[in-house]
């Protein structure tokens, strides 16, 4: 394998892994301070200690976010050199900005989120969780700024083959940023959501934590159901840009391979495997003219086809297709999920479905295989460019060995492997314990000698009592 | 402004890789110190002293790493993919270390496990980070400001000097941080540690100060040529009186923030010192001027730097206020 592929594979695994604490991260500290806001408007204990229980977790995704972040902010120079210095102009000031105006910020007041609670007032404290929260969304803002730009490149000049930021204004709002950051944004609340209403059910299932359960479930069936809806119209939206600014990309996304008759639209294709070689589907399963309302809203409308263009500008067809399909198919049974769930909330018989609680436990990690499936298509659908149209994945490769790139593939497998899974065990450990009342005590009066207590809030190790 | 911004950003990246050195300087000093704890609760209280602000720590060599790509890109490819290696090492010691802050307390039978991920993180990042500095110093083989190297080439004796110097440097740093932060018998094993690592990073800053001229001739001219010693030497001076002030104050009790802030102003002279050898170069063979993004990329940053960074500074401050005072062992957590 050569330095290109290798690093390929290195930085899609990297950024799989990092994505996932960022996308739990962003919703969980909304959450958060829509809990401790709770807490603060009607005093009730139960609030507190679903703010603490939801803390410890967040304190250990959150620390996966950073290390595996910080891997991700050195990537661009280790493996992806001529990138940096073509695009460093443009990526660098976008990167910098988030540094600046996201990541100080939720690092500060993250310590004293965990710690400050009897070290600064109840107000402060809320402000910390909130400026925890602004960050997390601030540094999406930015993240996925610099994304849209790669893929819609604007407001820039090329100058001896290196780009120069032209018009910041065009640059950071791109063409297709301002889809692309909802549709992001509102896939991290939904993650979360899920995560939370499958907590709270299996409680429900399991016959403990009853009260707690019923709070988590009842605010995660109403927040998904105004976010998975939203998440239907964004995401429609979002593929109308793609196919203007993207066409062949929808194509793979659909292995759509020629058009057919006039007037015959594009078919919505249900199963199928692509065949590159044969630049065909083969068991294809398709329903005539759904394709064409859903990505052209007309029975008849066409999309530009994969075979428009020579095999060599097409990304990889059959792991779009796959990733575009798990993507939706999951955003179709949480759609499914939350509009029952609502519909038996209201009738108040919510709590009593066995159902439906089994539903949401099968669904708690739904979010996180949504996610994914979703940057797969995203990033593997912009292939072979990196910065699309103009730069290819194959030319942005650092000059390096790769004997290298394969000494810090195997590394990073094994680190990642083994410190993130230890991450997640202990975050399921916190969750099968589950909040506890009265958790901590209130510490009033210790003052200055109140120790800075560790990044874990409850008082005993998770693994006592599990 | 195509003469002074890259000026500047040769000064913020400075600021800010200062800012790192100083900051998560002491937390890695922590983990080098690590396996001087007696037991795992005074490895906690250790702990306990950083926990709420070394992930802020950090952040500053995420912005030394972002702000580097925007200001000056070519050096930031060069110098990441030339030191692939290093860099890889400090990335996953980073890893190490960062998730033990959360992980030693969430676990019971892993728990000096974390430990040692903790102590051997720290101690790795810092030799990594030292070797990065040392072959940056050095300089590497270029043919029109590309790299032509090979992977090993960063490893040399100078830069396995500087490697070792870091990892005595920040262990200094962290022991001073405990005198601070800690009481009774754990400050008594900070001060105890403190004395002899002042004389060992004194040495290290003369060995590296001794071998600096003579791995670039420019350094060497710079120092000696053109009546510059006159106004170079009191540096050299300043050092020795700060490490007498520093050794002095390490054992005397009462002014426990003494040391701390000697200790700081050790790393801030030796700082200035290699930054004075470096410039007007970003990595030799590459000044900053060939290195730097075009105006339109240094000014728009800059523009959102001067009014970000006060507030950094500002609610960083203001987070050390509110953990200020010393952490007490027996208070508390377990």
């Amino acid at each position: 394998m050569d330095a290109l592929l290798l690093s390929r594979i290195q930085f899609g695994f990297v950024i799989s892994f990092h994505i996932l604490f960022p996308a739990f991260t962003i919703g969980l500290a909304s959450w958060l301070a829509f809990v401790e806001w709770r807490w603060l408007r009607t005093r009730d204990t139960l609030w507190r200690d679903l703010y603490f229980f939801w803390t410890k977790v967040f304190a250990v995704s959150f620390g996966m976010g950073v290390v595996s972040g910080i891997v991700m902010s050195f990537q661009f120079g280790t493996n992806w050199a001529v990138l940096s210095e073509q695009a460093g102009n443009i990526l660098g000031p976008l990167l910098s900005y988030e540094v600046l105006t996201a990541f100080f910020l939720e690092a500060t007041f993250l310590g004293v989120m965990l710690f400050g609670w009897s070290r600064v007032d109840e107000k402060m404290h809320f402000l910390a969780t909130c400026m925890v929260a602004l960050g997390t969304l601030i540094s999406t803002f930015w993240i996925i700024s610099a994304n849209s730009w790669m893929q819609t490149p604007t407001g820039y000049t090329i100058v001896d083959g290196v780009f120069e930021p032209a018009d910041w204004w065009a640059i950071v709002f791109n063409p297709s940023f301002p889809y692309r950051l909802a549709h992001m944004v509102l896939a991290a609340f939904i993650t979360t959501c899920f995560v939370i209403g499958g907590v709270g059910a299996s409680y429900l299932l399991r016959g403990v934590h009853v009260e707690a359960g019923k709070r988590m479930l009842r605010a995660a069936v109403i927040f998904a159901a105004i976010t998975v809806p939203m998440q239907v119209f964004v995401g429609d939206l979002h593929g109308l840009n793609v196919r203007e600014h993207q066409p062949i990309k929808v194509a793979a996304m659909e292995a759509h391979w020629e058009s057919g008759e006039a007037g015959e639209g594009v078919p919505l294709i249900l199963f199928a495997v692509p065949n590159e070689k044969a630049e065909r589907n083969d068991y294809e399963v398709a329903i005539p003219k759904l394709g064409s309302v859903i990505l052209t809203h007309t029975l008849d409308g066409d999309i530009q086809p994969l075979k428009s263009v020579p095999a060599s500008e097409r990304p990889p067809v059959k792991p779009v297709f796959y990733a575009f399909r798990v993507m939706v198919g999951l955003g179709m049974a949480m759609l499914a999920l939350v509009l029952v769930s609502l519909l038996l909330l209201w009738r108040k018989r919510l709590y009593q479905s066995r159902a439906v609680l089994w539903g949401w436990r099968v669904l708690t990690m739904s979010g996180f295989v949504a996610i994914l499936a979703g940057w797969y298509v995203v990033e593997i659908g912009r292939q072979p460019y990196v910065i699309y149209g103009l730069l290819r994945t194959a030319d942005a490769v650092s000059p390096i060995a790769a004997a290298s790139v394969m000494t810090s593939l195997i590394v990073f497998a094994l680190v990642y492997f083994t410190v993130f899974g230890a991450g997640f065990r202990y975050i399921v450990k916190l969750i099968r314990k589950g909040p506890h009342p009265h958790e901590p005590p209130p510490r009033a009066g210790l003052g200055d000698k109140t120790p800075a207590r560790p990044l874990s809030v409850p008082d005993e190790s998770s693994e006592t009592g599990a | 402004m195509e003469y002074w911004l890259p000026v500047i950003w040769f000064g913020v990246i400075g600021f800010g890789v200062l800012m790192y050195v100083l900051l998560d300087g002491f937390v890695l000093g922590l983990g080098i110190l690590a396996p001087f704890a007696e037991d795992e609760d005074q490895l906690d209280h250790m702990m306990n002293t950083a926990a709420p602000i070394w992930d802020g720590n950090e952040t500053w060599l995420v912005l030394g790493g972002a702000g580097l790509l925007a200001a000056f890109p070519k050096a930031y490819a060069l110098v990441l993919s030339a030191l692939y290696l290093p860099v890889l090492l400090m990335l996953i010691a980073l890893v190490f270390r960062g998730v033990a802050f959360e992980f030693r307390f969430k676990a019971r039978r892993a728990k000096s496990a974390w430990g040692v991920a903790f102590s051997l993180g720290s101690l790795l990042c810092a030799f990594a980070q030292g070797v990065i500095l040392g072959a940056i110093m050095e300089g590497m083989p270029l043919q029109g400001g590309k790299y032509v190297g090979g992977i090993f080439d960063w490893f040399s004796p100078f830069s396995m000097l500087t490697g070792a110097a870091v990892v005595f440097g920040y262990a200094l740093l962290g022991s001073t941080w405990l005198i601070l932060k800690t009481e009774g018998r754990m400050q008594l094993i900070a001060r105890t540690l403190a004395r002899p690592l002042v004389l060992v990073v004194a040495v290290f800053i003369g060995l590296v100060s001794a071998w600096l001229p003579f791995l670039d001739s420019r350094i060497m001219a710079r120092w000696f040529e053109g009546g510059n010693f006159y106004w170079l030497f009191p540096v050299p001076l300043l050092v020795v009186a700060n490490a007498w002030a520093l050794w002095r104050s390490v054992m005397r009790e009462g002014r426990d923030g003494h040391p701390f802030v000697y200790a700081l102003l050790f790393f801030v002279l030796g700082f200035a010192g290699l930054v004075l050898g470096i410039w007007p170069n970003i990595v030799p063979g590459l000044t900053i001027w060939d290195a730097a993004s075009p105006p339109s990329s240094q000014g728009f940053v800059l523009v959102g730097l001067v009014v970000l960074l006060p507030a950094i500074l500002g609610y960083t401050y203001w987070s050390y206020r509110v953990f200020s005072g010393k952490i007490a062992a027996d208070v508390g957590y377990h």
